[in-house]
């Protein structure tokens, strides 16, 4: 195998992968940090959101005009979702909004059952062949899909760094009560969490679907390396989730060379537990709960 | 349906409710009294599911097996495998908050799964293992049945007496104390750790038996025959609704749920073709919905915990 040929079929296809986990850990990272819970419906709200942008795409949309729509619709989703379901656990311990989590996870899967059906569907049709980038091959919506996370991780890193309500944010994570007393309105600093978790998981969602294909279960089996991306890179850092995502993404890609490509599924386990087992606060030292 | 189709099907559920009463007792150790958030039940089920079928089947070209074991081997077995897979997950992830052992009990169940699809030699990929002997399966259906529903039915109340000793006793009470106050357990000089990985082992090893109880009731075991994803998340309901941290709660909540779940299922059957499957999918949605309505308006569950130094009634 030429140097070129393990650039276009491992390293390309492990980025793209790593970067549709980036945006999934992030909205892990932020539920962890700053809500202080393992949050286990992600997977499926991305479920979720892949499949509003295929109802937006069979209405006519492009898929890449649907995406911000489903961000939106995801977003709402999310907060509802807050409202019914986790926000009046609050004074309950974490682990069980976590449960209530799970069977959240299990009735949006439910929902997507029942209105799209289970059988794999695709957002276009036909075969896409790569453009040729100075021996790097590329197609067109691997090429949009970085530069969409690139543009999600930068605009979200400004926000959370610049922004009032980001330092709120940030805040929430350091410390909740000495934010609350320091003026930050807990509630809304809440909603706005879950506003930004929903988009990133609709945007998740989608890019797996656009890369792939969709099906019922697409968010519930990446669940699992996304877990593990935003526990390796560090929980609550956002630039650790996009570090843990490319990580966890490339392990993926390149496991085929030691393991038989059924068990490629195992790599974020065995991730999880090794940096859960060296360094259980990530590699840009997270929080532990 | 007549009277004696009837009373088959009641026997069948019946043996199928206590099935499910060992795995809720096993998730009630873990999560009734130690507080363990145990996500990959179905997992360590099927660990000793296939454990067992695999010791104590018939020989059969292509998978290893038929060393024809007696079934006791095998279900002891069963359980000891679960335990050795329960191990090292509980030892890396019991050091933290419950939500990593869920993460981390959701990948092992997603591991096991894989494996026993994979690995043909040892499971019969997607085949499965046949020719699993069952216990007086050589009589007529019926005296059958019940030979085998009195087993389970026995297997359950030792597991019932068994917990509800040891929960008496004053490991049952430090495991509450850990549960409760984890900071307080540890100041007494209580060893967290190794209590948790204690109670997260032996609820696995119940999950195991309960998967063995499973293959020989059947007599075959193929990888489609446990949804992971639900049948956790019932078990989980099971013990929410009876009541977590009280063992009869735990058999209670899985006769209510396993019977609710069959009828159900039996309902869905008879709806013309075109929505049944849209329906198959609603009543998971209906399951997530009541493990939410639970949570809300019976946090405690049918039967509450029972409190020391306090009459039961609160």
């Amino acid at each position: 195998m030429s140097f070129m040929e393990f650039i276009n079929f491992h390293l390309v296809p492990g980025i793209v992968l790593g970067s549709v986990y980036a945006v999934g850990a992030i909205g892990i990272t932020l539920v962890f940090g700053i809500l202080r819970f393992a949050h286990f419906a992600h997977g499926d709200m991305a479920t979720l959101g892949a499949f509003i942008a295929l109802a937006l795409v069979t209405a006519g949309l492009t898929p890449w005009a649907a995406l911000p729509v489903a961000m939106a619709a995801v977003a709402v989703v999310a907060i509802v979702v807050d409202k019914l379901f986790y926000d009046y656990l609050k004074a309950r311990p974490k682990i069980m909004t976590v449960m209530a989590s799970l069977g959240v996870a299990l009735m949006l899967r439910a929902v997507v059952q029942v209105v799209f059906g289970v059988d794999p569907r695709t957002y276009a049709t036909g075969i896409v062949r790569p453009d040729d980038y100075f021996g790097i091959l590329l197609r067109d919506r691997e090429l949009y899909t970085l530069a969409a996370v690139v543009l999600i991780v930068i605009g979200l890193t400004l926000f959370l760094r610049h922004s009032r309500w980001g330092k709120a944010m940030r805040a929430m994570s350091d410390n909740p009560d000495l934010a609350r007393l320091s003026g930050v309105d807990n509630r809304k600093v809440t909603m706005l969490t879950w506003a930004i978790v929903g988009a990133l998981c609709a945007a998740s969602g989608f890019m797996l679907g656009i890369n792939n294909e969709l099906h019922s279960m697409m968010g519930w089996q990446v669940l699992l390396p996304m877990f593990a991306a935003a526990i390796l890179g560090g929980v609550g850092r956002v630039e650790g989730a996009v570090l843990g995502g490319l990580i966890v993404g490339i392990a993926e890609e390149m496991s085929i060379f030691i393991l038989p490509a059924q068990y490629k599924a195992a790599t974020a386990f065995v991730l999880l537990l090794l940096i859960l087992l060296v360094r259980p606060r990530g590699l840009l030292n997270g929080k532990v709960l | 349906m007549d009277l004696l189709g009837l009373a088959n099907y009641a026997v069948f559920m019946a043996i199928l409710i206590g099935i499910y009463a060992l795995l809720a007792l096993g998730l009630n150790i873990q999560w009734g009294f130690t507080g363990l958030f145990n996500a990959g039940i179905a997992g360590f089920f099927a660990v000793g599911a296939y454990t067992s079928a695999i010791l104590t089947s018939l020989p059969a070209s292509g998978r290893l097996g038929g060393y024809e074991l007696p079934l006791v081997v095998g279900w002891l077995a069963s359980m000891v495998a679960a335990a050795a897979i329960a191990w090292p997950i509980g030892k890396i992830c019991l050091r933290f908050r419950s939500d990593y052992l869920a993460i981390a009990t959701i990948g092992i169940a997603e591991i096991i799964r894989l494996v026993i699809r994979t690995e043909g030699w040892l499971t019969g990929g997607v085949r499965g293992v046949t020719g699993i002997p069952r216990p007086f399966g050589d009589l007529d259906y019926m005296p059958s049945q019940i030979a085998y529903l009195a087993i389970v039915a026995t297997l359950v109340l030792v597991a019932y007496l068994l917990v509800e000793r040891q929960v008496k006793a004053p490991w049952g009470r430090m495991m509450r104390a850990i549960r409760d106050n984890e900071l307080a357990a540890a100041a007494m000089g209580k060893q967290v750790e190794a209590r948790r990985l204690q109670a997260f082992v032996f609820g696995s090893a119940l999950m195991g038996l309960a998967g063995a109880l499973f293959v020989h009731f059947n007599r075959s075991v193929t990888p489609e025959a446990i949804d992971p994803m639900i049948a956790t998340f019932l078990i989980w309901i099971m013990l929410i609704l009876g009541g977590s941290g009280n063992n009869r709660g735990a058999i209670l909540g899985a006769a209510v749920i396993w019977i609710i779940w069959s009828v159900s299922e039996l309902l869905t059957d008879r709806l013309p073709t075109e929505i049944a499957v849209q329906a198959k999918y609603a009543r998971v949605f209906i399951i997530g919905l009541t493990l939410q309505l639970v949570l809300r308006f019976r946090p405690e569950g049918i039967l509450p915990e029972r409190q020391a130094g306090s009459p039961p009634h609160r």
